[in-house]
């Protein structure tokens, strides 16, 4: 077994995350489609409103628990595989974590108990009150997490405290209203409500090739379509805006992405499809359009954007400014508190420190960043340079599937307004295969953001590979084993108990139609 | 941002402190119900309809509680993070074990009651009693360690080296007794709660278990007491001691001497209160299970644990993770704390958030007052699981 420590965290990391994520963006987005539904039934009093709010709760409930349960794991992690990580930025990070579980956590935890067992000992308002609660606190969740991964992709608000020796906040506004983490966060939840629409569309596309509830199911296609086709939209402009933002805080991944090896005359071309090589520096069987990469990433027609040879130049630089200010650092600390440094010690950290974490980038060459060879220096630039090859297809189907769900959406989303629903089993058949699909945009999109952040676990501060805990491999590859068989052996029965669920259907809701809330109202026309 | 600076950082960090232990607190009352009322589930339930009635006393609420857990580890991390970077790696075996446990809760919760077969159902009672008893054993022996000193140094970057081996090393005896301790609390408390949500039986075992364990806990905390008096070092910083200075431990020197972990109640008598509750939570809790006094007894078992858990922390202090290698690693109040900005951050979000936490777990609570029916669930009405 020769796989580092690094190694073997990444892949605990990556395998508990993609894992966790397989039941967030179902539980964010049929969160507010079941308060969605109780509103429907509390304005109107039909109780098949009621009745399909209890059936998709069900399954909300059965996927919820293992998104609980798997989101534990998550935030232990950090202390238990990326102790240095932990201690590195703890003083921000720390921060959207705790506020997450104060927001949001209590919020959700507390109501969604309400939500499966006050239905007999609230009123209709109150448990919807409930349902609303258990959306907004899923919804809120999201907020501080991607505020808290915002962070990581663009450090704003922050700087290095050379006495602690680690970053601490200095602008918390700053770090809340980052605008990576803004876009970051209207992309991940509309992919979430996607997820959810795409799901309760599918099941239903599935009772009615089969005959089976169709009152309940065409009432909930068209929720999930109207829903589906609005979230569909917001995610692919909100994840334009993500790209937006790429070229101004992650030159690197934008390049990666698309496989831009030089940098071109603006505007530039996007390469549809293509095999990038890592080791040539180009791209195989290229399909290119003109001027479209350019207006994506810049939105004009001037701006250039810079290709990977001349990041990596750039990297080199900041290497070489990063050495200095490490440098300047370690005769800081020689200098102890009593503060005997020399005025220009201190005035090169105050100017190169923001390239502290490229000197630690040659810690993996060297052990002293100021002894590196020019060829180290080279080796460690061109480490910034993300797995192109994986980033260029994730980012091309993940986006492909995007366009899809837009199809898909705004063509039951027709078919609901014209009562056309169960007209053609085809299209039926395709929103039921359609299922799995969310969740591989999803996983997909996972991969662009953080497989395309490396070497970086802090972009531009810290390398992930300084990050991890001094743990024996055999210790992580343990636990990897551990988390392996017991999510294996989860997600199986979810599986299981989620089509049990499903075929065995909705509850029969035999109780009479309630009055409407405002008889008055009726009453006045 | 100057805004800060109307709190001091000393002040700020004893702020802390002080709400590390309320969520400490917070977390062994609210989900320690749950933890013990799963650990009793296979001993005072037999039956398929008595099991549901004590999954179903947990059922409504064990997630909110679970929150005080991961708020917890959220709030260490933003307030102390060298405590979290040290203590989760640290511990890391016995972590993996805890998570594990509570891999296995909300799945046992949930999906139990969506099969019929008889071994599918007692499968997942023995989850959930692994999901309760595991992490209540485990998170006492690891303040067992902790009291003892932990073998942890830092090197000149803060980078954390742990020297301990294995897991088998924090089950010393002294780990295991508080581990114990950790549990016969637990399950004094659980029963307490059995006791209150449920009737017949299923309440009746409940309150011979609880009994027990509340006499379990007044024992292994007396004899906790006496160890850590008579045979385990405490530490002191021998250093000048700066409280406002940067959060950096290297910055201090300190040392293991017996006897030290008393000092903070010899200096200030008044800290007696605490393990005094102790005691008297656990003797209330026995007298008034005894005497069906349901909601003294479950007030009582929440003193109890309030004043066990305050004594540990209370002797300690200023120490929250002593480091038996390297005792000069050791982190303390004064240098293991976040900046002064996010400390205080961090307070303006409590004092917002935590009274508007209180108010509607209240009211939830309030709108699932009242036993868990047996006929109920019996006809399925009312009950989720």
């Amino acid at each position: 077994m020769d796989l580092g420590i690094v190694d073997l965290s990444r892949l605990q990391f990556a395998i508990t995350a993609l894992y966790h994520f397989l039941f967030v963006p179902l539980t964010l987005g049929l969160s507010v489609l079941l308060a969605i539904m109780e509103t429907v039934y509390v304005m109107t009093g039909r109780t098949i409103w009621r009745q399909m709010t209890k059936f998709w709760g069900t399954l909300f409930g059965i996927n919820f628990v293992l998104g609980v349960a798997t989101g534990i794991v998550m935030e232990f992690q950090f202390g238990m595989n990326w102790s240095y990580y932990s201690h590195y930025v703890g003083d921000i990070f720390g921060a959207p974590l705790a506020i997450e579980g104060l927001m949001a956590f209590f919020l959700e935890a507390t109501f969604v108990g309400l939500f499966f067992f006050g239905w007999d000992k609230l009123s209709k308002v109150g448990h919807l009150i409930a349902t609303w609660a258990v959306a907004l606190g899923s919804n809120f969740s999201a907020l501080w997490i991607l505020i808290a991964n915002g962070w990581m992709q663009n450090p704003v608000g922050s700087a290095f405290n050379p006495q602690t020796m680690r970053m601490e906040v200095t602008d918390f506004f700053a770090v809340l209203f980052n605008p990576v983490a803004q876009a970051k966060f209207v992309h991940t939840v509309s992919a979430g409500y996607v997820t959810a629409s795409i799901f309760v569309l599918g099941v239903s596309a599935w009772y009615l090739l089969n005959g089976r509830y169709a009152e309940l199911a065409k009432r909930s296609m068209t929720v999930a379509a109207s829903f589906g086709l609005a979230s569909s939209l917001s995610v692919v402009v909100l994840g334009d805006e993500s790209g937006y933002l790429s070229t101004e805080h992650q030159k690197m991944k934008l390049a990666a992405i698309e496989a831009m090896w030089k940098t071109e005359p603006a505007p530039a071309a996007f390469t549809l499809i293509g095999i990038p090589d890592q080791q040539a520096r180009e791209t195989h069987y290229a399909i290119h359009i003109p001027w479209v990469m350019g207006l994506i990433g810049t939105r004009s027609l001037t701006t250039e954007i810079p290709g990977i040879e001349d990041l990596v130049e750039h990297a080199k630089v900041r290497i070489r400014n990063g050495i200095i200010a490490f440098d300047a650092l370690q005769q800081i600390r020689a200098g102890g508190e009593s503060g005997t440094v020399a005025p220009e010690v201190r005035k090169a950290f105050e100017d190169r420190g923001s390239d502290l974490g490229y000197a630690l980038l040659l810690k993996r060459y060297v052990d002293d960043p100021r002894q590196a060879t020019d060829a180290q220096i080279d080796s460690a630039a061109w480490d910034t340079v993300p797995g192109v090859l994986p980033l260029f297809w994730s980012f091309r189907i993940m986006v492909g599937l995007g366009f899809f769900f837009i199809a898909l959406t705004a063509l039951f989303f027709y078919l609901s307004a014209r009562r056309m629903l169960d007209r053609y089993p085809f299209l039926l058949r395709v929103a039921a295969f359609a299922i799995p699909l969310p969740w591989i945009a999803a996983e997909l999109g996972w991969v662009v953001a953080e497989f395309g952040r490396q070497p970086w676990i802090i972009e531009g501060v810290l390398p992930t590979a300084a990050a991890v805990s001094n743990l024996g491999a055999s210790t992580v590859l343990l636990t990897i084993i551990g988390f392996v068989l017991i999510y294996t052996v989860l997600f199986i029965i979810e599986m299981a108990l989620m089509v049990r669920a499903i075929r065995k259907g909705p509850e029969p809701d035999d109780e009479p139609e309630a009055e409407l809330v405002s008889p008055s109202l009726v009453a006045a026309e | 941002m100057i805004l800060h600076d109307l709190i001091d950082y000393e002040t700020l960090r004893i702020i802390w402190w002080l709400l590390l232990g309320v969520l400490l607190i917070g977390f062994a009352v609210m989900d320690g119900f749950d933890l013990g009322t799963a650990s009793l589930l296979p001993f005072v339930a037999r039956t398929d309809v008595e099991r549901r009635v004590v999954i179903n006393a947990v059922g409504p609420v064990w997630e909110g509680n679970q929150v005080w857990l991961i708020l917890g580890g959220g709030a260490i991390f933003a307030a102390w993070p060298p405590l979290y970077a040290v203590s989760f790696s640290g511990f890391y075996l016995a972590m993996f074990a805890i998570l594990f446990a509570l891999i296995l809760r909300p799945v046992g919760f949930k999906y139990r009651s969506k099969r019929e077969s008889a071994a599918w159902r007692s499968a997942w009672d023995w989850a959930l009693f692994i999901g309760g008893f595991v992490p209540a054993l485990v998170m006492g022996v690891a303040v067992g360690n902790v009291l003892q000193g932990v073998p942890f140094h830092f090197d000149g970057d803060f980078r954390i080296y742990y020297e301990g081996t294995t897991l088998f090393e924090l089950l010393n005896p002294f780990g295991l007794l508080c581990g114990l301790l950790s549990v016969a609390m637990l399950l004094m408390h659980g029963a307490a709660w059995l006791v209150l949500k449920s009737e017949g039986p299923v309440a009746e075992r409940a309150r011979g278990y609880g009994s027990i364990a509340a006499m379990a806990t007044i024992a292994l905390f007396a004899i906790g007491g006496l160890w850590l008096w008579l045979g385990i070092d405490g530490y002191r910083i021998t250093s000048e001691i700066v409280t406002t200075g940067p959060s950096n431990p290297l910055g201090k020197t300190a040392e293991q001497a017996p006897g030290v972990w008393f000092e903070n109640y010899a200096a200030h008598g008044w800290m007696m209160i605490a393990p005094a509750l102790g005691f008297l939570g656990a003797a209330g809790g026995l007298v008034f299970m005894r005497g069906r006094r349901e909601i003294l007894t479950i007030l009582s078992t929440a003193v109890s644990i309030l004043g066990i858990i305050s004594t540990v922390g209370l002797s300690m202090f200023p120490f929250i993770l002593p480091s038996s290698v390297d005792p000069r690693s050791s982190l303390t109040v004064w240098d293991a704390s976040s900046s002064h900005l996010t400390l205080f951050i961090m307070l303006v979000v409590t004092v917002i958030f935590v009274p508007i936490i209180v108010a509607y777990t209240a009211w939830v609570y309030r709108v699932l007052w009242g036993k868990v029916d047996e006929k109920e669930i019996r006809d399925g009405t009312g009950h989720a699981y």
